[in-house]
């Protein structure tokens, strides 16, 4: 499924990087620790993450992830909205917490 | 091909930008994905490193048929015991990076890990040098 299918299904607001939107989930990945993220996430996985800077964008862009989804209503600094258009990475907002995100994330069907 | 890069101190805001800009050329040339992830995760833990905890540096890049070969130099403060370093868990970093999701002691093990070799100089007081392997095939 796409970003854009979960954005739809889930209603969840999309912050930036809407140019993204087509890439492709094959999975995801929770966590705010870099490090391990860098370590285990794998490419086209949507990140689920309270991590609202521009290193995740980095992060992301390296790993060829398909979005990021600020849980509990995190707010994203500004230079993670602009690295973020401008790699076309799609960052998502949701008020809920990373673990009930990813239950929601499990119930869609398609 | 060589590549050559200055890495700003304490700039979080381009912090990873040469790692990315590696993995760009590393996609162009055709390099497998496989590869390109082990390139990216070890080249940017060690850059990272170099922001946070050295004031920045230079880096020098060497592709070739066999090989990527990564040389991270700095003038930091140096380490001063890199078996300790290297211990999944042990980090040095501030309690302001350690928020920003930096500072879980995994740097230097993403690196031995995704890497084929890695040899770490370092001198107290004079800096520290990385040099990353990667083969090819």
């Amino acid at each position: 499924m796409t970003v854009e299918y979960i954005v739809n299904t889930l209603k969840v607001e999309v912050i930036a990087g809407k140019e993204g939107l087509s890439n492709e989930v094959s999975g995801g990945y929770t966590g705010d620790l870099l490090s391990f993220v860098m370590s285990h996430a794998k490419e086209k996985n949507i990140w689920l993450t309270i991590q609202g800077h521009i290193n995740s964008v980095a992060v992301a862009s390296l790993l060829g992830l398909s979005a990021i989804v600020l849980t509990e209503g995190v707010e994203a600094d500004q230079e993670m909205l602009d690295k973020a258009n401008e790699e076309g990475i799609p960052i998502l907002k949701t008020l809920f917490n990373s673990f009930d995100f990813a239950v929601k994330l499990a119930q869609i069907e398609g | 091909m060589k590549l050559h890069y200055e890495v700003d101190g304490d700039n979080f805001l381009v912090a990873g930008e040469a790692s990315g800009a590696v993995k760009r050329t590393l996609k162009q040339i055709g390099i497998d994905a496989a590869i390109i992830r082990k390139i990216a995760i070890s080249m940017y833990e060690a850059e990272m490193n170099m922001v946070i905890h050295a004031d920045g540096g230079e880096i020098d890049v060497e592709i070739t048929s066999e090989k990527v070969k990564i040389v991270l130099k700095d003038r930091g403060p140096g380490i001063p015991n890199i078996d300790l370093a290297m211990k999944e868990g042990y980090s040095t970093a501030s309690h302001e990076i350690r928020e920003l999701g930096f500072g879980a002691g995994m740097g230097l093990p993403n690196m031995k890990k995704y890497s084929d070799d890695l040899k770490i100089t370092s001198e107290v007081g004079v800096g520290t040098t990385v040099q990353l392997v990667v083969f090819l095939h």
